[in-house]
């Protein structure tokens, strides 16, 4: 009478999409459209609840697909402004130089415009529902698939997931459908896992881990309240109009990346990214690094007096040159987007959603093309044909990067290079360069882009150096405060999952997982109401610093599960923090 | 498989809503009626029953014409389909007795027999949990009470439940009846979608009864003692045998001891308050 997770009888769908971010929109429309029946399954109380973006959202012209052409109207409901001017400064103390970078950021662009997850998501989450719900599916908010099923050799189906802890080794057998945390099993010919940066499905099919610091970003946002009207005065642009701001140089105490800004209809988002493996290695607090950003005296022209923050939020990024899965699928399961690796970082280029739309429409093409031949097993090989094809993985993983990465990303060549930019030759160099328009061209190039090392470099000391040499004093004070981390924590929403704490320390040593107390964006050294603290603990007479955690306040931006030795999974459906700007 | 859920309006008796005269009377004309709480478990399995097996849904009650509301109420829980409300002045003040005989004859003049007959566990003013089963009684139709789960069998017209046994131990038992039946909620009784299936027709119910529910009005049958054939002798406050004798307060306890609002804004009153609580810190009272 009462359900059971024993039975044989499983139900069956032939496509299952897990996550409703864009690549499992894009993968679900395009299914739909061929008539697969498709069932979407998303953890957040609504789509969009889950994951922020920067954010831009591109359309390319040489993508073969784009998130409009799949979802029409696009543009007009679920986007906020487009970028029609774009430019990057370069920071040394208050010295600025700013290149117009439109150019650049044109080409090969269709369309791109500034976006709010929440709002962009469950837009699509509504016609996405409406295009699955007529291949006898549809779109289900607040349930969590927390593993993979499997059949073993003797037919037996169970389920199976990296932390279940089983003798035998649970990636045994064929995988065959998805466990739900709030639903029985399903069994699908089709598995899209679409379930983001901290894909619980790309882990319990070992085809992604989350160890090295280096293949990773760090994006930490604020989403600024400001009426439409005050953001066309102070960018003096129209409604129709909006613009992107890059920001680098030594604002951030030598921390690898930069910082964004992007206009919305009624609001500003503002962020950082940086790498990973360099927050770690300053130790920095990445809260401060946002704070030096929103006070800098170059944002006070567009912030004005007074600062309202509507929401704080951070997010990891995967570097897609290291990151992404070459061959990101198993049998019936296949990865999109940031589940995949799918994020290209480069320099100022920041492309996620739009490979992640492209990658989902690809692998939904990749299962009707092989249903049709009677091979459905074949979808992973053809999907991961097509990334191929289709030059997808070429800009993910780009061949010059590879190549310049080899030659440049060493300590003797860095340092020459420092050395170098740093002396009188060097600075004659930069003056002379932008005397010759190269700096400009050089920042709007993708190719130099694709080339850039990840080393200090380009991030901190050529931005700081341009600056010195060629920048001006900018005159005007900053008047704003931004909100301290408990107070930003307090305007978060949350439905904490109470008694089922998702992240477990596993070592509590402060050389195991001391790095989270300053790189949790929720967390500090010194205040006691984050995620993460460091904790002096007496025994024996002996004194010992220890890492204690408390999951209350955590976004769930997964970086933890790298810099720290943790054992994770994600709140059940509908619970943890809940953005409502993303 | 038409099902029909029984709910009744009952004075909200939440603080800040109910309102009593010195006496300690309730004033019905100053307390908002709302959809009797306790009926939630027999909607909530009326619900399971509708996304598992489809079918009509409607539901059922006797009042005054301002009842309509509470339907309206009942049809956004349970997204039903049809909503009926027996409502006359010769119904007024009716005991259990006289309203079951009231609502078996509703349920009578249905034009689909239903299969299954949701009544409430108890309401939250009379608390006598006496109306549904006395009008299954009238109908002389099997009852199921104190139900937790339940399977219902179209093909062989059955319904089997699972019901908890209070006794010494508490036992679960099952059973079966054919239907038509009535069937009674525990409020133990959780409804499962466990199935992405069942949360989908979910889902399009919802979507499907947020428009309906805006113009409940259009599908709600009201039905009088003449609608009913029913004679004036045997329903209302004249077929009532039960007789209500007299009503006391129940007297509050008294408070022993003193409050004081402290605003947490107010930092000397909240040093007050830790000042306070410090000297119980070790675990002394």
């Amino acid at each position: 009478m009462e359900a059971t997770t024993m039975t044989d009888e499983h139900e069956h769908y032939e496509a299952v999409v897990v996550g409703a971010g864009p690549g499992g929109a894009a993968a679900a429309a395009t299914l739909a459209r061929n008539g697969v029946e498709t069932v979407v399954l998303e953890r957040g109380v609504d789509a969009g609840s889950k994951n922020v973006t920067g954010g831009l959202i591109y359309a390319e012209e040489s993508a073969p697909y784009t998130i409009d052409g799949l979802l029409p109207g696009f543009r007009e409901h679920a986007s906020e402004r487009p970028v029609t001017d774009y430019y990057i400064h370069n920071i040394a103390g208050e010295r600025v130089k700013t290149f117009d970078i439109t150019r650049g950021h044109e080409r090969d662009t269709e369309w791109a415009d500034a976006v709010l997850r929440r709002k962009m998501d469950s837009w699509m989450a509504e016609r996405v529902h409406e295009l699955t719900r007529e291949t006898g599916g549809g779109l289900l908010t607040g349930v969590k698939v927390n593993g993979l099923l499997r059949e073993d050799s003797e037919g037996r189906v169970r389920p199976s997931d990296a932390s279940s802890g089983e003798q035998s080794d649970p990636r045994d057998g064929e995988i065959v459908g998805v466990t739900c945390e709030e639903l029985d099993p399903i069994e699908a010919d089709f598995i899209v896992a679409a379930d983001g940066v901290n894909s619980e499905l790309a882990r319990a099919a070992g085809l992604m881990d989350w160890e090295e610091p280096e293949e990773w970003f760090q994006g930490v946002k604020a989403v600024v309240d400001m009426p439409g009207d005050a953001i066309n005065e102070r960018f003096g642009i129209d409604d129709d109009e909006g613009e992107a701001h890059l920001f680098s140089g030594d604002l951030y105490d030598g921390v690898r990346g930069g910082g964004f800004l992007y206009t919305n209809e009624s609001s500003l988002c503002i962020g950082n990214v940086f790498h990973l493996d360099s927050i770690v290695a300053e130790e920095a607090e990445v809260q401060d690094l946002l704070d030096a950003l929103l006070t800098h005296p170059l944002l006070a022209q567009w912030l004005g007096e007074e600062y309202n923050e509507r929401e704080y939020s951070a997010k990891l990024v995967p570097d897609s040159k290291k990151a992404a899965n070459p061959s990101p699928h198993e049998g019936r399961l296949v990865l999109v987007g940031d589940a995949g690796g799918q994020m290209q970082a480069q320099g100022p280029i920041i492309k996620g959603m739009n490979h992640a739309v492209t990658a989902g429409a690809l692998a939904a093409e990749a299962f009707v093309e092989a249903r049709s031949r009677g091979k459905p097993n074949t979808a992973g090989e053809r999907y991961e044909q097509r990334l191929h094809d289709e030059g997808v993985m070429a800009k993910l993983r780009p061949m010059r990067y590879e190549i310049a990465s080899a030659a440049g990303e060493n300590d003797i060549t860095t340092n020459l290079a420092e050395r170098l930019l740093d002396s009188p030759l060097g600075r004659a160099g930069v003056r002379a360069a932008d005397t010759a328009g190269l700096l400009g061209q050089a920042y709007g190039s993708p190719y130099l882009a694709t080339m850039m090392p990840d080393t200090k470099t380009p991030y901190v000391t050529l931005p700081t150096i341009i600056a010195e040499e060629l920048g001006t004093r900018v005159a005007d004070d900053t008047t704003i405060e931004p909100p301290s981390l408990g107070e930003r924590i307090g305007e978060l929403t949350y439905d904490t999952d109470v008694g089922n704490p998702h992240i477990v320390l596993e070592d509590d040593s402060v050389e195991a997982s001391g790095a989270a107390v300053t790189a949790c964006p929720v967390s500090a050294e010194g205040f006691g109401g984050g995620c993460y603290r460091e904790e002096t603990v007496q025994s024996n007479g002996d004194e010992e610093r220890v890492v204690s955690l408390d999951t209350q306040p955590c976004v769930e931006c997964g970086t933890c599960a790298i810099v720290a030795d943790t054992q994770w999974e994600h709140p059940r459906g509908g619970k943890g923090v809940e953005f409502r700007e993303g | 498989m038409h099902t029909v859920t029984l709910t009744k309006g009952v004075p909200d008796f939440r603080e800040g809503q109910v309102s009593f005269d010195e006496d300690g009377h309730l004033e019905r004309g100053n307390t908002p009626t709302v959809m009797n709480p306790n009926d939630k478990h027999a909607l909530r399995t009326a619900l399971q029953t509708k996304v598992r097996h489809g079918g009509r849904l409607s539901v059922m009650s006797m009042g005054p014409p301002g009842y309509g509301d509470v339907l309206g109420e009942a049809m956004e829980s349970v997204y039903a389909d049809e909503l009926y409300l027996l409502s006359d002045r010769e119904l007024a003040a009716s005991d259990t007795w006289a309203t079951a005989i009231t609502i078996a004859t509703g349920l009578q003049k249905l034009d689909e027999t239903p299969d299954l007959v949701f009544a409430g566990f108890k309401t939250a003013d009379g608390e006598t949990g006496h109306t549904g089963p006395q009008a299954c009684w009238c109908l002389d139709w099997p009852i199921i009470t104190h139900v937790i789960a339940l399977d219902v069998n179209e093909d062989e017209g059955t319904v089997r439940a699972k019901r908890l046994v209070e006794g010494d131990i508490e036992e679960i038992e099952t059973v079966k009846a054919p239907m038509p039946a009535f069937v009674v909620a525990d409020p133990e009784f959780e409804p499962t979608y466990r199935t992405a299936g069942d949360r989908l027709t979910l889902k399009d119910l919802r979507a499907e009864t947020r428009e309906r529910a805006k113009n409940h009005e259009e599908h709600l049958t009201t039905w009088d003692h003449a609608d009913l054939n029913l004679d004036p002798d045997y329903i209302g406050l004249d077929g009532s045998p039960t007789i209500v004798s007299s009503v006391d307060p129940i007297p509050k306890a008294p408070a022993e001891r003193e409050a004081t609002m402290v605003n947490p804004g107010d930092e000397d009153g909240m040093n007050e308050v830790f000042d306070a609580m410090a000297a119980h810190a070790g675990g002394e009272r």
